[in-house]
This record gives structure tokens, C-alpha cells and sequence, in this order.
């Protein structure tokens, strides 16, 4: 890096297309003229090498020291502390760590009540919107008003929507006394449903979003067709209006599966993942972060998430490069 | 807490150990090392009359209440403070990296395992010399508490605060009740209180750290300190029918608890103690700082937490002690030196307590004089304890307390039927934790 500013005088001098060859015609071999000058070459270089490093560096090499963390023991304080423990900490994490499979299981749920639940409803309200009713802009906002928001925001209202003693649900149906008390952010059994009500007001507007813009790529003489055939509404729909959607579907699915893999921070601002709502990527950073932490530990859970999300991600995109090389 | 110490791990030459650590910051970690160096350094280095400090006092009253002594320190010495501070809870996550990149020549930090831990890593220097001079204004039991584990002296006390069962006074006389001293008057209260349509005793778990008080509380009356201490290291067993016990006696009063306390942070659980709902709360004393009427703060009163064995007594106190460490590396020694050692003076303890009144000075030389009662008689209590503990995460590893304490304890408030499986899975989960370095 430090020799680039040198060379820049020195291309500086020889620009070639233009008046170069006037000054000094006989240096410039004319038959094979270079496409790029060294400028040229030293900008693309860079512009490719700068991004290529960073990639590697903070992409590849984190994941794949990661990776190697995994298979040790490490507090984090020098080098010279991480020890080689082999299969440790996977065998520990399957047998003996008793967030381990609530963890995975509450990101299957997450996954599973986002694709049955706000995805569909996001698809009704894009469906209801398409149809130039009344105020639609203003539905439409107020739908997608939740996505705008930080997910951390999210988990601040709903807290005070939950709160038990003082919260809204609480105060309103008096449940907040001894005796006849719902714990909505402490019972295991609730908790996780109350806060995937929270994701799910948010997933619907994201969803009906993506669908909308879908909806409006389908070919209004495809409907008027339908309706010729005297086919109804929900004919139209099932048999044309969804089938034309596919492409949209596709990105809705991947959309999700991100969605449940990453879910943190809702859950991090609402309870810190505790009892009942235990999520990888919480065991992941409460394992790492921290004044004395178990980074070979935390980065085994942070490799199994890896892991769920490469068996999603691979044959997606297997799918669709097959796609590209038939189009 | 001997695995702590760096005798297991092989040591190469500093020189290479340096080295790796500049790449491992550089590469591994990513932005973390960079980032908090460059809030760490402050771009004074080795101005003779600069001592940079860390601080992780965000909260208003004591971050004030600090700024007062540094700049006494100031006015006396003509050495300037220039203090970094970073927000409380991100300084305690970072203080692995902060300390291992360029950290501030002192920083506020606790004492106990969780200040040892760091000096047996070699990332605090020793202030021997320093004690040397501040020696005389502590009590034996402080003392104890400021050194390593290799004996050295490595943390400047400055303020402390008990942990016990909060209650109002009025409510205790509206209803004739009295400070129970044994386990037997404390459940027979409970009863009453239950029957009085009061919540006996106010709880909020939602932070996860307030069982544990609940347990060392009951640990160390059932079973004395040198248990409760031997258990913390990880060297007593979670399955020995001693902690068994402790589970036993926290499960005949569990249900005397507020309900609910998993979804409750201690400020709500403390709120019904000021709303007089809730009887009695075992919390330490900065339950006070939500006490924001003053007549309700007069009424607030407190007591040791009831003798369960005769043998043991009430002679542990739950007491942390906050306080100062020197650096690896100061830039300023010398400064930081003169900084410490005024911080460990009864006049700086009483520029704090001006300021913040919900704890007690560390030093038995400090004026109580304008102590509150409630001051008063924490200091009392601290002073008259036969030995201090200072809390299951400042006592134990931090990595086991919060990935597998804080859990656990959740699950058994949640589920007391289930002590037998939560304890072994404890003991299974300690096992490893201790046995890494």
C-alpha cells in the first residue's frame, strides 16, 4: 500500500489514449495497444483486492477460526490458554447442557409459527390491499410500521404490553394478583408463544410487503381471463393469481428461515433467553461474551447453528443455480 | 481456586505471548480489540501529571459522587484524572479485551475471585507498596479480600453494601409482627403475613442474579462459610446432601415468595415493598435507591438473615465490596500510585458517601457520623462479621455462575420439585467448567 502513492506520478505521465503518443509517438508500440493503463489496472486491483482481503479476512477466517475454536478450551486471555479438547465441548453440549435442545427446538418452533401463522396473513392483507380499496395506502402503512421499527424497540413495547404486574394484558383482565397471576415474560410454557406474537406482527407486514410487490407483477389479463372463464374470486386465486406468486414464494421461504435462524434480539431485550425462550444465537453470545468466557464452548453452539443453517442454505442455492443454467 | 492459577497452562516468553495477542487482535476478534483501545488510550500517553481511569460508573449518582474525589485528588496532588467511562454492564462484558489491549492506568473493578481471576492472568499489577501506606484504614477482613491469590495486594476498597431482609416498619408495627432471628420464626412469619393478605416475601428473577442471593444466604446459615466458599470454587460437590439441604429449607419458603418472579426485574419486586404489599425482601441495600419518598425511605428498615444452624450463627455477611485495580502496564505508575493510595483514605470514602448514601465506607477509619440509621447499622453489621462473602458471581467463576447458575436457579424457582435433576445436571455442567483453565 505504502508504494501506491509513488506510483501515481509516475501513470500520471504516460496517460495513454490521448495526447501521450503526441509527445512521445515513438515509445508506444501501436498494433497492440493495452486496454488498461497501470492507473487503470492499480484501481481495479484494488477495487477487487481491498474487499477480496476484508472478505477473507472477516468472513472466511472468523468462520473458520470459529470453527477451530470449537474444538478447544479458551477463556479468551492469550494465546497460549487455548487447549485442544477434541469433541468436549459437542459431547458436553448434546448430553450435559440442559438450554442446549430447548434452544434448538425453539428455533424449529420459531421457524414453524412464522411460516404457518404472519406469512399467510401477510399474504390475505397483500391480497385484500391489491384490490384498490379504500384508504389502502393508509393500511398499508400501518401494516408495515412494525417492519420500519428495530426489533430491539419491538421487545421494549411488548415488554410493557406483557409485564405482569403493570403490564396492559395484565391490568386490563386483572390478572395480576396473587392466586389468579399469568406470567406472561416468566412461564416457560407462555413465554416464547407471547413473544412470537411479538415477531409475528412484525413478519406479517414484512410479508404482505413482498407479496404485494408480487401481486403487482401479475398480469391483470391473466385475471380478466379467469373471470371470462367464470371462474371466482378464490378459483382465480388458487388456480392463477398463487401459482404466478412461485418466484415471490421462494424469497418468502428464504426470508423466514432467516428470520427464525437469526432471531436474537427480540428475545434478548424481552428476557435474555431465559427459561422457556432459549435460543442458539443467545447461548451463543452468553457464552462468548462476558468477563471470563468460554469461547471454545460458545463457538461449538455458534458451529452447530452454522451447520442448520448450511443443510437450508445449500440446496437452496443448488436450486436455484440449477434454475439459471436452464434459463 | 486453583485452577485458576497460570501453573497448568505453560507459559512461553512474554516476548511471543505479547505478539500473539497483537494478532489475535488484530485477526481473530475482529474490530473488538481495536475498538476498545481506542477509547482505552485517550491519546495522553505518559503525561506525568495524567493517571487515566476506567470507570464503569454510569449511573448518575455515583458517577458524580466519583468525579467529587477525583477532582479532591486533583485540587491535593495537581495530578489530573482524565476519566474514561464506559457504560456498566458493556464495561463488565469487555474487561477480558479491555484489559488485554491499553487499558487505563487504574480501573474500578470488585473484589473477591472475580479480582483474582484477573491478577493470576498477570493483567493487574501489585500495590503492595500502596497497601503499605493505606494498610492501617481497613479492617482484617478487607484486607483479605484485596489480595490475590499470591498473596499480593491487588484491589483498593472503597465502598461496600450488605445484603439482608428489607421491611418497613410500619407494616411490622401495624401488625405486631417481630424481626424473626431463627428459620422456625421466619417460616411461622411468612405464615402470618400469608394470612394478613401481605405477599410474605417480594421477588424478581427476571436478571437472573437475585436467587443467587437467596441461596448463598441459606447456603451459609445451613452450612457455614467454609462450605459456602469451598462450593463457590468448584471444589465441594452440587450433589452432596449439604447443598441438598439448602434446596430443602429454600423449598419450605419458596411459596411465600412472590409468584411470578422469573417475568419480575427487582426494581417491580422492590416496588411492592414500597407499596406495602410485599412483608419483607431480601436484597442488598440498594433497594434503597427505589425508595424515592423520603418519608418511605425513614421507614425502610432491615435484618440479618435468620440464624438456620446454631453452629454457624449469623456470623457471615453477604457484603461486596466495589473498588479500584491498577493496570497491567500503567503509563503514569507513579501517578496511579499517589491516586490509589488516596483513594484508599477515609477522606476519599467520605466524598463518596456524601454523594451516595445507599452504601458504607470500606475503611473503619471513615467518619460515620453522618451516617443515615440505615448506614449506620449496615456497618455495623459488616464490621461485626466474623466472615464476608461477597456474591455466587464475584465469589465463583463468572463463566459457571452465569451459564449454568443463573439458568439453573431459574428452572428450580420455576420447578423446586425438580432440585434432584437440576443439581446433578449442575454438578455434571461444574465439572468441565473447572476442569478448563
Amino acid at each position: 500500500m505504502t508504494a501506491t502513492p509513488a506510483k501515481v506520478p509516475e501513470t500520471a505521465d504516460e496517460p495513454a489514449p490521448g495526447p501521450a503518443p503526441a509527445s512521445k509517438p515513438a515509445k508506444v508500440p501501436h498494433g497492440h495497444k493495452r486496454l488498461l493503463t497501470r492507473r487503470d489496472r492499480l484501481t481495479l486491483g484494488l477495487m477487487a483486492g481491498v474487499p477480496t482481503i476484508l472478505h477473507v479476512a472477516l468472513v472466511w477466517l472468523t468462520a473458520l477460526a470459529s470453527i477451530a475454536l470449537a474444538f478447544t478450551t479458551w477463556n479468551g486471555i492469550g494465546f497460549d490458554s487455548i487447549q485442544w479438547v477434541g469433541l468436549q465441548n459437542f459431547r458436553e453440549l448434546f448430553t450435559s447442557n440442559p438450554q442446549f435442545w430447548p434452544a434448538v427446538e425453539h428455533n424449529v418452533i420459531w421457524f414453524v409459527v412464522l411460516i404457518v401463522l404472519p406469512t399467510p396473513f401477510g399474504l390475505f392483507l397483500a391480497v385484500q390491499l391489491d384490490k384498490q380499496i379504500r384508504f389502502s395506502r393508509v393500511y398499508q402503512t400501518a401494516f408495515f410500521l412494525p417492519v420500519v421499527v428495530s426489533m430491539a424497540v419491538i421487545g421494549f413495547v411488548w415488554q410493557l404490553v406483557y409485564n405482569p404486574d403493570t403490564g396492559l394484558i395484565n391490568s386490563l383482565i386483572g390478572a395480576n394478583k396473587p392466586g389468579h397471576y399469568i406470567d406472561w415474560i416468566g412461564d416457560p410454557d407462555l413465554n416464547l408463544w407471547a413473544i412470537l406474537v411479538a415477531a409475528s406482527w412484525r413478519h406479517a407486514g414484512y410479508m404482505m410487503i413482498l407479496y404485494l410487490a408480487g401481486l403487482k407483477s401479475v398480469d391483470p389479463a391473466l385475471r380478466e381471463a379467469s373471470a371470462l372463464d367464470g371462474a371466482n374470486e378464490w378459483q382465480t386465486f388458487k388456480n392463477v393469481v398463487f401459482p404466478t406468486l412461485r418466484p415471490t414464494n421462494t424469497v418468502v421461504l428464504v426470508v423466514t428461515i432467516i428470520e427464525a435462524l437469526r432471531a436474537f434480539d427480540l428475545v434478548f431485550v424481552f428476557n435474555k433467553g431465559a427459561q422457556g425462550t432459549e435460543l442458539l444465537s443467545i447461548l451463543v453470545t452468553n457464552n462468548i461474551i462476558g468477563e471470563s468466557s468460554r469461547i471454545g464452548y460458545g463457538s461449538a453452539i455458534a458451529v452447530v447453528l452454522l451447520v442448520i443453517s448450511l443443510a437450508v442454505i445449500i440446496p437452496y442455492l443448488i436450486a436455484t443455480f440449477r434454475k439459471e443454467r436452464r434459463a | 481456586m486453583h485452577d485458576l492459577s497460570p501453573s497448568g497452562v505453560p507459559f512461553p516468553a512474554p516476548s511471543r505471548r505479547t505478539l500473539l495477542r497483537g494478532i489475535g487482535g488484530a485477526t481473530l476478534l475482529g474490530a473488538g480489540i481495536p475498538l476498545l483501545s481506542a477509547c482505552g488510550g485517550s491519546g495522553t500517553a505518559a503525561d506525568p501529571k495524567t493517571v487515566s481511569l476506567g470507570s464503569n460508573s454510569s449511573d448518575a449518582v455515583p458517577k458524580k459522587a466519583f468525579a467529587e474525589i477525583y477532582a479532591a485528588f486533583t485540587k491535593k496532588s495537581g495530578i489530573k484524572v482524565d476519566v474514561n467511562t464506559k457504560d456498566h454492564n458493556t464495561f463488565q462484558e469487555q474487561i477480558n479485551s479491555y484489559l488485554q489491549g491499553t487499558p487505563d492506568d487504574v480501573f474500578t473493578w470488585f473484589a473477591g475471585y472475580r479480582m483474582q481471576f484477573f491478577a493470576s492472568k498477570e493483567l493487574a499489577t501489585p500495590i503492595d507498596d500502596v497497601w503499605q501506606k493505606i494498610g492501617g484504614n481497613f479492617p482484617e477482613a478487607m484486607k483479605k479480600l484485596s489480595k490475590g491469590e499470591d498473596g499480593k495486594y491487588y484491589f483498593v476498597p472503597l465502598y461496600t453494601y450488605p445484603w439482608a431482609v428489607f421491611y418497613r416498619k410500619s407494616v411490622f408495627a401495624q401488625h405486631g409482627y417481630e424481626v424473626p432471628t431463627t428459620w422456625d420464626a421466619l417460616v411461622a412469619l411468612c405464615k402470618r403475613m400469608q394470612k394478613d393478605g401481605l405477599v410474605p416475601i417480594a421477588f424478581g428473577d427476571k436478571d437472573a442474579w437475585p436467587a443467587m442471593g437467596t441461596f448463598d444466604q441459606i447456603n451459609f446459615r445451613t452450612n457455614g462459610y467454609d462450605f459456602h466458599v469451598e462450593l463457590m470454587a468448584g471444589k465441594a460437590s452440587w450433589t452432596d446432601a449439604k447443598v441438598r439441604k439448602v434446596f430443602d429449607h429454600w423449598t419450605e419458603i419458596l411459596p411465600y415468595h412472590q409468584e411470578g418472579a422469573v417475568g419480575r426485574t427487582w426494581q417491580d419486586a422492590a416496588q411492592t415493598l414500597v407499596a406495602k404489599k410485599a412483608g419483607m425482601y431480601l436484597l442488598g441495600t440498594f433497594v434503597g435507591q427505589q425508595f424515592t419518598n423520603k418519608a418511605d425511605l425513614d421507614d425502610l428498615d432491615f435484618f440479618a438473615f435468620p440464624e438456620i444452624d446454631p453452629q454457624f450463627g449469623q456470623d457471615t455477611v453477604e457484603a461486596p465490596t466495589d473498588g479500584f485495580m491498577l493496570s497491567k502496564a500503567p503509563k503514569n505508575k507513579a501517578g496511579a500510585a499517589k491516586l490509589l493510595e488516596f483513594l484508599g483514605t477515609p477522606e476519599a470514602e467520605q466524598i463518596y458517601l456524601k454523594s451516595d448514601p445507599n452504601v458504607v465506607a470500606a475503611s473503619t477509619k471513615a467518619d460515620t457520623s453522618s451516617y443515615t440509621p440505615l448506614q449506620k447499622k449496615a456497618y455495623e453489621m459488616i464490621s461485626g462479621a466474623k466472615s464476608l462473602t461477597q456474591f455466587m458471581d464475584r465469589d465463583s467463576r463468572p463463566d459457571f455462575t452465569s451459564t449454568v447458575m443463573q439458568p439453573a436457579l431459574q428452572n428450580f424457582v420455576r420447578n423446586p420439585k425438580n432440585v434432584d435433576s437440576i443439581l446433578s445436571s449442575i454438578e455434571r455442567q461444574k465439572k468441565t467448567i473447572f476442569a478448563s483453565s
